[in-house]
């Protein structure tokens, strides 16, 4: 089987400190998620429930953000993933779902410093006030040309998920916004976003 | 720009994160509809000066598709609502009444 390409690991740029890409384990579950019995099957699979609308929820390395009215991003160890696929299978067995390893398919950036909202308001048309974005809100929108995933993990810290294959281009992206003499400083400023 | 409320994921999504889908609420012809019906249905659209009913997809979002009315000279947004119906909500079809007295798009008014 061929190997899993990625770009350069990034660094510090400026007040950023741009991590990844990082491969983490991920597993895709479609299914209709306001289904009580999918629900409650699912129970002892997914120990941290079922996220509400745009909502994340993380313990360690496991995580379960909310994607869409029917699908969920599950969030594990790398080698856990398919372990994982299989216990949903069983969990869900005989009721309509679709789950899937993505873990190839996608590449994970961590942000850290207190710039990140600054650096990622740039870059596309999500509302990245404190207002418009809160901590554990997962918001699914477009940076630069790709879609991406961003997800608010406290004052300092953001992840964007994107496709694996667009990851060099998100991480350019990030690295050249976030060079130094580009603050823009709107979210500090007295005339910035309504509180 | 357009602002639509995307009402899968409830997200103000801007222009750039979403996919036009045309005309909304076209009903297919058929199966055994006249060569006029099909060709209708295949190519004849509504261009209102005024307010008109559009499908979209929150392409660069949640995914998922949904219906917006909006003014096409002011682009005032009356509303959007979910994909899975054949015709908008009344209470959306009473909200434009007040905004826009006497309008009529397709049999709607």
């Amino acid at each position: 089987m061929s190997e899993r390409v990625t770009p350069a690991a990034g660094g510090r740029n400026g007040a950023l400190r741009i991590m990844g890409p990082e491969s983490r384990g991920m597993v895709t579950l479609r299914a209709d998620l306001a289904d009580e019995t999918i629900a409650a099957a699912l129970g002892d699979v997914l120990p941290l429930g079922v996220p509400g609308r745009r909502e994340g929820r993380h313990d360690g390395a496991k995580g379960a953000l909310w994607m869409s009215p029917d699908e969920l991003l599950l969030l594990c160890e790398r080698d856990g993933a398919g372990a994982l696929v299989a216990r949903i299978g069983e969990a869900l067995d005989g009721l309509h779902h679709l789950v899937a390893d993505m873990s190839d398919a996608r590449a994970v950036f961590t942000l850290e410093g207190e710039e990140y909202r600054e650096v990622l308001a740039k870059l596309g048309p999500a509302d990245m006030s404190p207002r418009g974005l809160a901590h554990g809100e997962v918001r699914r929108t477009r940076l630069g040309q790709i879609p991406a995933a961003l997800w608010l993990r406290g004052d300092t810290r953001a992840e964007v998920i994107c496709f694996r294959s667009v990851a060099g281009y998100l991480h350019d992206l990030l690295w050249q916004a976030a060079a130094p003499g580009g603050r823009v400083g709107y979210f500090q400023r007295a005339d910035g976003p309504p509180a | 720009m357009l602002i639509l409320t995307c009402p899968a994921c409830g997200i103000a999504a801007d222009e750039t994160e979403l996919h036009p889908g045309g005309e909304a609420h076209v009903a297919r012809a058929g199966p055994h509809a006249s060569e006029e019906a099909f060709s209708d249905y295949l190519f004849s659209r509504e261009n209102p000066r005024g307010v008109h009913f559009e499908r979209w997809r929150h392409a660069m979002g949640c995914g998922k598709w949904f219906h917006a009315a909006r003014c096409t000279v002011t682009l005032e947004i009356f509303g959007t609502y979910r994909a899975d119906c054949t015709a908008p909500p009344e209470a959306l079809l009473e909200r434009i009444r007040a905004a826009r007295p006497g309008w009529s798009w397709r049999d709607f008014k």
